[in-house]
C-alpha cells in the first residue's frame, strides 16, 4: 500500500488560525476510519507542533503521512532551533514572549505534550537553521 | 435511518448552487439542474432553507388540521421559542389560551418539561455524579446527528437526557390520559417547533427506540393561526406553569444559565458549533463543565421556522421573564420512573464520512481522491454539482459522479477532440448542466 502524503503550510504569527492543519488532518483521517483515539493522539500532536511554529519559528511546513500501521508527522521549520533540546523537554519551560503568553500560551507543555502522546518522537535541531519534530503514532492493528 | 422533514420544491430550484457550499456537513449536489441532498449526511440544520434564493428548499411540518383531526384530545406542547414571535405580548397565557381556540384540547408546555430536566440535571450535578466532561448539551438534535456522524470520539461526553419536548410528550400524555380515562393512544400530542431538526426528530427520536410525539408543527403556520384568536380572546386562563429558567431554553445560553452554578460554554451557529467540538476533541478546553450547542444563531429563537429575526425574538422573550418565578417545576419522580428523562436508546456512530470500512480501501481512496484533485482547477466553482475540487475528487472516487462533471475537465477533453467532433452537441456539457426531464411523481 502507498503511503499517503498530506501536506500543510502554517502561516507565521498567526495564534487565532493555528489549530487550522490539525483540524483539516483529523477529517482526512476520520475518512480514513482510523481508531477514534490515534486520531486524537495524531490531531492533539499536530496541534501542538503548530503552536509551537506560529509562536516560536515565524511558521514553517507540517507534513503527515499514513501508512496502515502508523501515522508519521513532520514538523519542519526554518526558526531560530532550539540550543538546549533536554530543557525544551521539561514541562514547564518555556520561551515564549509576553505575547503568546497573553493569549494564554506558552505554558511549556508542547514539546512534552508531544512526547505523551506520540509513541516516537526525534527532534532535529540547529541554533540559526531551524527545527524538525518528527513524531510517529501507531495504529493499533485490528 | 433519518427521515427528513427538508424538501426541494422541484418547479422552483434552478440547480444554481448556492446550497451546497452553505451545507455544512457536504450534503447536497446538483444533479440534472437540481440540488439533491445525500440523506445519510443531512443533519437538519436548515442552512440550505436559509439561503435559497428561490425558496426551493423547504422543511414542512406536519399540517394543522389534518393531523388534528385524526384523534379527538389534542395537546399541544409550545416550545417557548414561539412565545418570542408576537409584538407587544405581555403574558405567555395569551398564547396558550389562544392555541385551545384554534383545536388543542390541553397545552403543556416545553419550557416546563426543560425545567424539569433542569432540575435533574442539577440534582445529578449535587449528588457528584462523574460524567465525562465538559458535558455536552443534548437539547438540538441537530448538534447530536453532527457529534454521531463527525466526532464519535464525543459521544460519551452528551448528557443523558431527551428532548424537552420529547419528556413533554411523556407526560403530557400521562396527564392526559389520567385527565380524559382515554386511551394513551387515542390522544393526539404534537409539538410547535422552531426548526425542521425538530420535526425530524419527532419522526425519528435520536435517543428514544420509539417516537413518542404524534406530530410537530412549523412555528411559523402556528403563528398566522394564533394572530387573530390572540387578539379576541374571551379570556385568558392562566395555563402557564413555567418561570424563567424553562422560557431561557429558546435562546442560546438559557439551557446553561439553568444548571446554576457551573462553567458553561453556550455557543450558536452551526459553523461555530463544528468549531468548538474540534477543540473539545482534541481536549483543549478542561476548565469547562458544560457546553450548550445550538445549531441556529441564537439559539432555537433562530431556527429557520421562526418569523421573528432572531435578536428581536431574544429580546422579546427577556421582557416575558419579568415578574416570573425563577423556575416552577421540581423534578420529584422517584425510582424507576426518574429514567424518563434519560436516554433509551444509545447515541450511535454514523460512519457517514468513512471513504470505507475497510481501512486499506479507505486509504487506496484516499489515494485516489488526491491524486485526481491535483488536476482539478481548484476554483470550487460548484458547476460539477458538488461543494468543492475536494469533494468533487470524493464523488468521483466514491462511484458518485464522473470526472466529465467538471467543466474544465470537459474542455480540455473537447480540445483534444474538437477536430472531428460535432461542438454543438448536448454530449460536450458535464452531466448537471444537460437538459433532463423532471421524474413522473
Amino acid at each position: 500500500m502507498e503511503t499517503i502524503k498530506l501536506v500543510y503550510p502554517v502561516e507565521g504569527g498567526d495564534l487565532i488560525e493555528a489549530g487550522e492543519a490539525s483540524s483539516k488532518m483529523k477529517l482526512t483521517l476520520k475518512k480514513l476510519g482510523l481508531p477514534q483515539e490515534v486520531i486524537r493522539r495524531a490531531s492533539i500532536c499536530m496541534y501542538e507542533g503548530e503552536i509551537n511554529m506560529v509562536i516560536h519559528a515565524d511558521g514553517g511546513q507540517a507534513e503527515v503521512e499514513v501508512d496502515m500501521d502508523h501515522i508519521l508527522i513532520r514538523m519542519r521549520d526554518t526558526g531560530p532551533g532550539i540550543p538546549n533540546v533536554d530543557q525544551a523537554m521539561q514541562e514547564g519551560w518555556s520561551t515564549a514572549g509576553a505575547t503568546a503568553r497573553e493569549l494564554g500560551f506558552g505554558a511549556g507543555m508542547g514539546l512534552p505534550n508531544m512526547k505523551r502522546y506520540s509513541d516516537e518522537m526525534s527532534i532535529d535541531t540547529q541554533v540559526g537553521q531551524g527545527t524538525t519534530v518528527t513524531i510517529i503514532i501507531r495504529v493499533p492493528q485490528a | 435511518m433519518m427521515r427528513h422533514s427538508v424538501v426541494l420544491d422541484y418547479k422552483r430550484c434552478r440547480g444554481c448552487t448556492s446550497c451546497i457550499k452553505s451545507c455544512p456537513t457536504e450534503a447536497i449536489r446538483v444533479r440534472g439542474r437540481k440540488a439533491t441532498i445525500l440523506p445519510d449526511r443531512c443533519i437538519d440544520c436548515g442552512n440550505c432553507i436559509r439561503v435559497c434564493p428561490h425558496r426551493a428548499i423547504k422543511s414542512v411540518g406536519d399540517k394543522l388540521d389534518e393531523q388534528l383531526s385524526r384523534f379527538s384530545y389534542c395537546v399541544a406542547l409550545p416550545e417557548p421559542a414561539l412565545y418570542a414571535q408576537f409584538h407587544n405580548l405581555d403574558d405567555v397565557n395569551i398564547v396558550l389560551s389562544g392555541l385551545m381556540e384554534i383545536g388543542f384540547q390541553k397545552v403543556y408546555e416545553t419550557a416546563k418539561a426543560a425545567e424539569l430536566i433542569s432540575d435533574f440535571i442539577r440534582q445529578g450535578i449535587t449528588a457528584g455524579q462523574s460524567a465525562d466532561t465538559p458535558q455536552i448539551s443534548s437539547s438540538c438534535p441537530t448538534v447530536l446527528r453532527l457529534i454521531r456522524m463527525r466526532f464519535p470520539k464525543l459521544l460519551p461526553h452528551v448528557e443523558n437526557a431527551i428532548l424537552p419536548m420529547e419528556l413533554a410528550a411523556v407526560l403530557a400524555r400521562r396527564e392526559a390520559a389520567a385527565d380524559t380515562g382515554l386511551p394513551p393512544e387515542e390522544i393526539g400530542v404534537f409539538a410547535i417547533v422552531p426548526c425542521s431538526s425538530k420535526v425530524t426528530a419527532a419522526r425519528v427520536p435520536e435517543g428514544l427506540d420509539r417516537p413518542v410525539l404524534d406530530g410537530a408543527f412549523a412555528i411559523r403556520d402556528v403563528y398566522l393561526r394564533l394572530l387573530s384568536p390572540m387578539k379576541h380572546l374571551e379570556r385568558v386562563e392562566p395555563l402557564s406553569t413555567a418561570g424563567i429558567l424553562g422560557l431561557g431554553w429558546a435562546a442560546c445560553g438559557g439551557e446553561s444559565a439553568a444548571r446554576l452554578s457551573q462553567r458553561c460554554v453556550a455557543v450558536d451557529g452551526i459553523t461555530n458549533v463544528i468549531r468548538m467540538l474540534e477543540e473539545i476533541e482534541d481536549g483543549r478546553l478542561p476548565e469547562a463543565d458544560f457546553l450548550e450547542l445550538s445549531a441556529c444563531t441564537q439559539g432555537c429563537v433562530g431556527g429557520c421556522f421562526t418569523v421573528e429575526n432572531p435578536y428581536a425574538a431574544r429580546m422579546r422573550l427577556k421582557g416575558l421573564m419579568k415578574g416570573l418565578p425563577v423556575s416552577r417545576n421540581r423534578f420529584l419522580l422517584l425510582g424507576e420512573d426518574r429514567d424518563i428523562v434519560k436516554r433509551n436508546k444509545e447515541l450511535q456512530y454514523v460512519p457517514a464520512f468513512v471513504l470505507d470500512h475497510n481501512r486499506e480501501q479507505a486509504m487506496a481512496k484516499q489515494l485516489k481522491i488526491q491524486q485526481l484533485e491535483e488536476h482539478l482547477p481548484g476554483l470550487h466553482c460548484g458547476s460539477c454539482g458538488a461543494p468543492s475540487c475536494h469533494a468533487f475528487a470524493e464523488d468521483v472516487v466514491l462511484g458518485r459522479a464522473s470526472e466529465d462533471d467538471c467543466i474544465f475537465k470537459v474542455r480540455e477533453r473537447m480540445l483534444q477532440e474538437i477536430a472531428g467532433g460535432s461542438a454543438t452537441a448536448d454530449d460536450y456539457l458535464p452531466a448537471p448542466f444537460r437538459r433532463q426531464q423532471p421524474p413522473k411523481a
